[in-house]
């Protein structure tokens, strides 16, 4: 029986195949045609007059519910609140007038309470670490701007994991809630942040209000699936005695299933940190004071060495925060013996609370312990200028630079933009659909059809062809770089934890960071785009080639090495084929992670959608920044959907489970 | 005796599956496990009906997978039965609203898990004295009786322990704890003494014991185990696939097992232990001499049996003599012992 059915499988994927091989003909026949001259110009682009205009429906749909429907008051009316807080925090960190007016607290206070939180969560080395980051953050005299970073972050995790944890519970509560977030969330989480701003910016004013708000929005989608993960996860019986004690719903979610989950929400919480940090620094976009604004400032009047120092900055907190939140998820509750005195079980409370109170009375008497001046900093900006204009003019790395910007960007990349760029709309379309249908299926082929048939539509083809053209070069060289990389570093235990801790540690960037060395190497250039790009691409594509080759079972390579298999052809007979669909996710990864930056980099000044998205921002184009977003977002998902597809595929028909 | 039974429950049915009760409704009279099962659907428990009465201690036995948490799980409806009733002290449970359910849950039932169901974020005290909390008991009458059941399983010293702190053993007992400490009237108790070592093990029989003897509590009780079985049954019913085939005192399942499944599964059992000297008691013959109580097992007898020279042994229950026992009836059962 299982004969049959395996056969009948194989008759399908012979005919998916021979389709999507009859999709890529007709497009290739109408390639042709094109360079023959032949394709009316219809067939070519879309004309512009069968466009809809989907910017200005948007636009009056926009204006309808912002004005007549009132819910800009609405908003203008909830924020109120978010505002308040955001007045507090941002007067304690670092002293806006505003109440409760005690702002801002010293530096060296809160260097000491992240010292002893550090501890608590994790030992000694957090310790250091945490207060490593703010004491560089206020020497460097970075302070106050870190502070405006952070004002906002503190606001907007809490809320966001709030808004996160209750949508995911309502979620796991009703299936049908479940079943209309699903999609929703997908597409939230392949929006180009641009998307996150503009309406931010119109529905709660420009400033730190519009700011937080998007930046929440932003980190919400993974909260929700953390949540419902981990109560579906709670353990029946668990449940069962939750039951049995006689608890009321109520109860049973707040003493039983919430407890239970703790984990997966800590993991939860930890995304929602590490994404709020990201956007936050972007919300520089808009105009928000902090980080990201400075580093924006800096790299726009080419002012490296500064630039580097915030990025470093950036670095250091995001490391700091993430490393706190992920102890703080393996950290159990551990008990005291009986009779151990309250102020023992309280210890780091108390320490902390003491510290803090002794950093504010030395701040009294010592200036330096409050706030470091201007004059007091040690920031090098000058020097590291020098230093890195001297090290671009080194022959070799200069030679290194102009080679790449000139052969590579000449010969390689503008002819490969010039060539997608003179495909048929249609037979592009064809092309993503043959591939969608040759990995994932039918369902998966007619919805790529379907969602590079709206990007037509949108008339943004050609932006959008530019954005694609930068996405697939930037990923293909990561894949040249990562998959080798990853390869040779599976092979021992020690590599594969060195080069896994690289990229564990290099995800947690704020992708803007990135822009940094590409732009210290290439200044603004077409090849600096697509060098941020695939660095930061090439961080899943690294990670899951090795996490895939780690997993390979022990029994199949011993397998091979009985059967006399040399390491080449167990590398490529057994080991690769097992790893594919772990790899595949990997790659999905890299590809998310390059419509994401491909926007970012934007500010560098390239011809894409991204370009036209930050425009929208200047002016008020709600409609355009919308239909702008979904034009990245559609592109994504294709991408997103196929290869999910296919790895899931994959691993059930090699038997790895999910 | 006409005490209305504590647990009774009719033509109780468990089916799992997607659409279990059009399935049940449905399906021909007399369908079998495995035609259930080649429908899709598993019987997790197959008409049964039993009852229960106060202060009685009735053991479940039978393989694994045959359907005896599932069955428990119904009479506390952690399950809801796909058809048939339960009722408790006489009332429906299938009908009680949630609020009705919480009330009996908190006040009458009490239960201890196959595998614990211990909230790891909280301390041993925490976990014993949470059906406390729930009660609404404030917070020094239910830690002191927490640290109450906490020292009667044992566990002394480690009250402020996490469940992963302690040994699979210990956290059955912090289960254990759990249940006792709200002295429900009845209790459904999931292999409770799976994981413990031999010695808390008959502990912890007897702590059960005195309880049921003292206080009159109905206790359901699920085991792998013959000799616990025995030691603890007033009545024993044994499982196959989801049914139970037999539901009868120890002796006389073993005495006359209703279908060959439960012969073949009794069969390991010692007899010896099992029978009692009133089982095997003639009515028509007396006997001389000394007699032996009603009570003993023919293993006690042992002794006796094997040096007496009597062919008939006088039986006394309560004072009366009722019969005599054939001396190698006795002998015969002791012999056949392994
Ligand atoms: N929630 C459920 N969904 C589907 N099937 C279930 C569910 N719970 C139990 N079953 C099935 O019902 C049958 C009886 O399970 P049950 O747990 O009652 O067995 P058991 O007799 O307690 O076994 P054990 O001695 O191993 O504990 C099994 O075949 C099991 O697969
Ligand atoms: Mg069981």
């Amino acid at each position: 029986m299982l004969d049959v059915t395996k056969k009948t499988s194989d008759k399908i994927e012979l005919t998916r195949h021979k389709m999507a091989l009859i999709l890529v003909a007709v497009a290739a026949v109408l390639m042709v045609l094109r360079y023959a001259g032949l394709l009316p110009e219809a067939l070519f682009r879309l004309p512009e007059a069968m466009i809809p205009p989907f910017a200005i429906w948007l636009d009056t749909i926009f204006n309808f519910v912002k004005d007549d429907l009132g819910l800009l008051k609405l908003t203008r009316f909830l924020t109120g609140g978010l505002e308040a807080l955001l007045d507090t925090t941002a007067n304690l960190l670092f002293g806006k007038r505003r109440w409760p007016n005690l702002g801002p607290i010293p530096w060296t206070s809160i260097a000491a309470v992240a010292a002893v939180l550090g501890y608590y969560l994790g030992g000694w080395r957090l310790a250091v670490l945490a207060a490593g980051t703010f004491v560089w953050t206020a020497l460097i005299g970075q302070w106050k701007i870190a502070m405006e970073t952070m004002s906002v972050l503190v606001i907007a995790a809490p809320v966001a994991f709030v808004i996160g944890i209750t949508l995911g519970i309502l979620a796991w509560r009703n299936p049908w809630l479940d079943r209309a977030l699903k999609p929703i969330l997908s597409v939230l989480q392949t929006l180009p942040f641009f998307t996150y701003l503009l309406p931010a910016v119109i529905f709660f004013k420009v400033g730190p209000t519009a700011g937080a708000v998007a930046t929440i929005i932003y980190a919400i989608p993974p909260m929700i699936l953390m949540t419902t993960l981990g109560l579906q996860k709670v353990p029946e019986e668990v449940v069962e005695a939750g039951h049995m004690s006689g608890c009321s719903r109520w109860q049973l979610l707040c003493y039983v299933y919430i407890p239970s989950a703790r984990q997966e929400i800590l993991v939860g919480v930890n995304q929602v940190i590490m994404l709020c940090l990201a956007m936050v620094v972007l919300t520089a976009f808009i105009g928000m004071p902090g980080l990201g604004a400075k580093l924006l400032a800096m790299m726009g009047s080419f002012k490296l060495g500064r630039s580097f120092e915030i990025g470093v900055t950036i670095v250091l907190l995001a490391v700091t925060l993430d490393r706190m939140s992920k102890a703080w998820v393996v950290k159990q509750p551990a008990h005291f013996e009986k009779g151990t005195p309250w102020w023992k079980r309280h210890v780091m409370l108390l320490l902390a609370i003491a510290a803090f109170i002794f950093f504010v009375i030395v701040s009294q008497f010592i200036e330096v312990a409050s706030t470091v001046g201007r004059k007091q900093n040690f920031s090098q900006g000058k020097e590291l200028d020098n230093l890195i204009k001297g090290f671009l003019n080194i022959e070799v790395v200069k030679s290194t630079t102009y080679f790449l910007r000139a052969f590579v960007n000449v010969q390689i990349l503008i002819p490969f933009r010039n060539f997608i760029l003179s495909i048929p709309t249609p037979a592009v379309i064809l092309l993503v659909a043959a591939f969608a249908l040759w990995l994932g299926g039918r369902k998966q082929a007619v919805l790529a059809a379907m969602f590079f048939s709206l990007v037509a539509l949108s008339g943004w083809w050609d932006r959008s062809m530019i954005t694609l053209y930068s996405v697939i070069s930037a990923v293909s060289i990561a894949m040249l770089i990562g998959l080798p990389l990853g390869i040779v570093a599976s092979r021992t235990e020690r590599w594969s934890r060195r080069i896994l801790l690289v990229c564990d540690t290099a995800q947690t960037f704020p992708s803007f960071v990135y822009l940094i060395p590409a732009i210290m190497l290439f200044g603004i250039t077409d090849i600096a785009v697509i060098f941020s790009i695939l660095i930061f691409a090439m961080v899943p594509l690294t990670r899951y080639t090795i996490e895939g080759l780690r997993a390979v079972p022990h029994e199949m390579t011993e397998a091979a090495d009985m059967a006399g298999a040399t390491r080449m052809q167990k590398l490529w007979k057994v080991q690769l084929p097992l790893a594919l669909p772990t790899m595949a996710v990997g790659f999905n990864q890299a590809i998310m992670f390059a419509f994401f930056m491909v926007i970012i980099a934007a500010f560098i000044g390239t011809q894409d959608l991204g370009q036209e998205l930050q425009r929208t921002l200047a002016g008020t184009d709600l409609g355009k920044n919308f239909v702008l977003g979904i034009c990245v977002s559609l592109m994504a998902l294709t991408f997103d959907l196929t290869i999910m597809k296919w790895a899931s595929d994959q691993k059930r028909a090699l038997g790895l489970g999910e | 005796m006409t005490q209305q039974p504590v647990i009774s429950c009719k033509n109780v049915w468990k089916v799992f599956g997607s659409k279990p009760e059009a399935y049940l409704k449905t399906m021909p009279e007399g369908h079998s496990y495995d035609e259930i099962s080649a429908d899709g659907y598993i019987a997790g428990v197959k008409d049964v009906s039993i009852e229960v009465s106060r202060g009685e201690m009735l053991v479940i036995m039978g393989l694994s997978g045959s359907g005896k948490s599932t069955l428990v799980r119904c009479f506390s409806r952690l399950h809801e039965i796909t058809s048939g009733t339960i009722e408790i002290d006489g009332q429906d449970i299938m009908s009680l609203s949630e609020k009705e359910l919480i009330e009996l849950r908190r006040n009458k039932m009490g239960m201890v898990f196959q595998s614990f169901g211990l909230l790891p974020h909280r301390t041993v005290l925490e976990n014993v004295a949470f059906p406390l909390e729930m009660r609404g008991q404030d917070k020094h009458t239910r830690r002191a009786r927490a640290l109450e059941v906490i020292k009667l399983v044992g566990l002394e010293g480690r009250e402020e322990y996490f469940p992963r702190e302690l040994s699979g053993g210990q956290q059955q007992r912090v289960g254990i704890a759990r249940s006792l400490a709200i002295e429900p009237d009845i209790w459904f108790l999931d292999e409770p003494f799976s994981a413990l070592d031999p010695l808390i093990r008959r502990e912890m029989q007897d702590e059960f014991l005195r309880l049921q003897g003292l206080l009159g509590k109905t206790i359901v009780f699920i085991t792998h185990d013959f000799d616990e079985a025995l030691r603890l049954a007033d009545r024993i019913a044994i499982m196959k696939d989801g049914a139970v085939e037999q539901c009868d005192t120890p002796d006389q399942i073993v005495l006359h097992p209703a279908t060959e499944y439960v012969r073949k599964f009794t069969e390991e059992i010692d007899k010896a232990r099992v029978i009692t000297a009133k089982t095997l008691a003639i009515a028509e013959t007396k006997g001389t001499g000394e007699a032996v109580s009603a009570d003993a097992t023919v293993k006690q007898l042992a002794k006796l049996l094997v040096h007496d020279t009597r062919e008939v042994i006088p039986v006394t229950e309560d004072g009366i003599i009722i019969g005599g026992m054939n001396r190698t009836d006795g002998l015969t059962l002791l012999l056949e012992a392994d």
